[in-house]
């Protein structure tokens, strides 16, 4: 048996070698499949990223009128994060959102006068919700309108200002997430497609060496093992080159795209999913070359 | 040892290329089988080795009908039949060495044997210098010889040679009958398909003769008449 192992090794890595222009081709076409996979997936990560990021910059808030008491609220807060929809909510004292506007606007004295001017505390309590999608919101608008605590809000909820920004943001995930899987079902298709035929040309080159190999009384696994083991070193190669071109990629490009992404660290994220990464290159390189080969031989077997 | 019983090949198209052909080759024999081109020489050998299927009648090989053996199992037929094809049909990506050694590779032999047999066979041959070009680097007289070593490395019961000198010069195609001669000597049947009337006459063994898809002569020490 490890005779029989050796034997096809020696003859997989030879024909390799010795058919290396054809060799190079099969690695340069299942490279290119194998980097669009990968990009296709970094594509996906950083979209999801932008939405989330997105998604966590909306929210609405409930303000309560000037005489709600601080147990209302709270009761009030009680129920709202009950329902499944609410993914986050806090609560603004009057005091707080007091001090927040001093922070924002102290550099501006205009609006400084204008609140000294006034004398007392303008602000308003309220509750800041978000929700775990964006289509949630009006779901909460309507919880809200209808709540026990109706009498307590003021009216109208600030959702309906927000409306078109949130509908907006919503249809834009969506598209995004559609068009996503729709582009990327198209491009794995022809890729796949592509390194398909490229093996199946590459394996026809070789088909009166199979037919002989055949006649003189070579079984179907003796046969094919070579080739697929070919196929395996070709996808292997293709795995590693893409696995450094995309180091070298994420690695270069990691720090220029946080100024464009705050937060979205390329490196660290390559470095978070290598081996998630790499098992999807190596499966697809590997699946891919074996499949070909299986498939594109059958015909050639049946001498 | 092999025996056609009724045999009709009929190819699409209509295209009749044996037609009720009924013989019996014995173990040890020299059989030449002569005909113009297309009398169906080159079918009937590839009927023995499964290659093709005949439209009717039954081809067998030691009482086995060849074509009742299953695909998976016609490795082991072909391996007791050892093959000279008119165009070489050497493995243009392994050298002469490997091309020879792949049939012993092929029938689980071990490296031991491989390493001592293939260049004793070449040696025969006259390829010992040659071993390590390529099928692409041989003259075509080289490349025959290549064919045969590997056609009887493995000891095969029977050589099937198709038409070994139909691209070979005089003085090639002598030293190929002489090969295929010595084989036989060594107590391997051959059947020698061929139009070559001289190597034929020179020969003086048993000749069936194929014209129009139909055996019309079959003789012991026989001549090219056609």
């Amino acid at each position: 048996m490890f005779t029989l192992f050796k034997r096809i090794f020696r003859a997989s890595w030879l024909n390799f070698r010795r058919n290396i222009g054809l060799s190079l081709a099969t690695i340069f076409i299942l490279l290119i499949t194998i980097s669009l996979i990968t990009s296709l997936f970094l594509f996906r990560k950083i979209s999801q990223f932008l939405i989330a990021e997105l998604e966590a910059k909306v929210d609405i808030s409930v303000y309560f009128k000037e005489d709600s008491t601080k147990e209302e609220i709270s009761k009030a807060e009680e129920e709202v994060s009950k329902l499944p929809e609410v993914k986050e909510i806090e609560y603004i004292s009057r005091e707080m959102a007091h001090e927040k506007f001093l922070q924002k606007h102290k550099d501006n004295p205009l609006l400084m006068a204008s609140l000294q001017e006034l004398g007392e505390n303008p602000f308003l309590a309220s509750l800041n919700i978000k929700a775990q999608k964006p289509e949630q919101y009006e779901t909460l608008a309507n919880f809200l309108e209808n709540s026990d605590f109706k009498n307590l809000i003021e009216q109208p909820i600030d959702y309906y200002q927000r409306k078109p920004i949130i509908d907006k943001l919503s249809s834009i995930t969506s598209v995004i997430n559609k068009a996503g899987i729709g582009i990327s079902i198209i491009l794995i298709t022809i890729s796949f497609l592509v390194a398909f035929n490229t093996i199946r040309l590459a394996i026809f080159n070789q088909r009166e060496e199979i037919s002989i190999m055949r006649l003189v009384g070579a079984s179907n696994w003796f046969i094919r093992a070579p080739f697929l083991i070919q196929g395996i070193i070709s996808g292997f190669f293709a795995t590693l080159i893409t696995v450094l071109t995309f180091f070298l990629i994420c690695w270069g490009l990691g720090p220029k795209m946080e100024i464009f992404l705050p937060g979205f660290n390329l490196q660290n994220f390559f470095f978070q999913n290598f081996w998630t990464l790499f098992s999807i290159q190596l499966l697809t390189g590997l699946g891919l070359s074996i499949f070909s080969s299986l498939i594109a031989m059958r015909r050639y077997l049946k001498v | 040892m092999i025996s056609f019983k009724n045999i009709t090949k009929i190819y699409p198209h209509d295209t009749l290329a044996l037609d009720d052909v009924s013989f019996e080759i014995k173990e040890k024999e020299f059989v030449s089988i002569a005909g113009r081109s297309g009398a169906g020489k080159t079918t009937l050998l590839k009927l023995i080795l499964a290659e093709e299927e005949p439209t009717k009648g039954r081809v067998f090989f030691r009482d086995e009908d060849i074509q009742k053996i299953k695909k998976s199992h016609l490795p082991n037929l072909r391996r007791k039949i050892g093959v000279v094809f008119q165009d070489y049909k050497l493995l243009p990506s392994k050298t002469v060495y490997e091309n020879v050694a792949y049939v012993l590779e092929v029938i689980g032999a071990d490296d031991k044997e491989i390493s001592q047999r293939v260049p004793e066979v070449l040696e025969i041959v006259g390829l010992g210098d040659k071993a390590n070009n390529f099928p692409a680097q041989l003259s075509q007289g080289e490349r025959q010889r290549a064919t045969i070593a590997r056609a009887f490395i493995h000891r095969p019961d029977v050589i099937l040679a198709d038409e070994p000198t139909g691209n070979l010069d005089p003085y090639n195609s002598a030293e190929i009958v002489r090969l295929l001669l010595k084989i036989n000597e060594l107590g391997t049947t051959v059947i020698l398909a061929t139009h070559n009337k001289e190597i034929i006459n020179s020969l003086e063994k048993r000749v069936i003769t194929l014209e129009n898809s139909r055996v019309i002569r079959d003789e012991e020490k026989g001549r090219f008449i056609l």
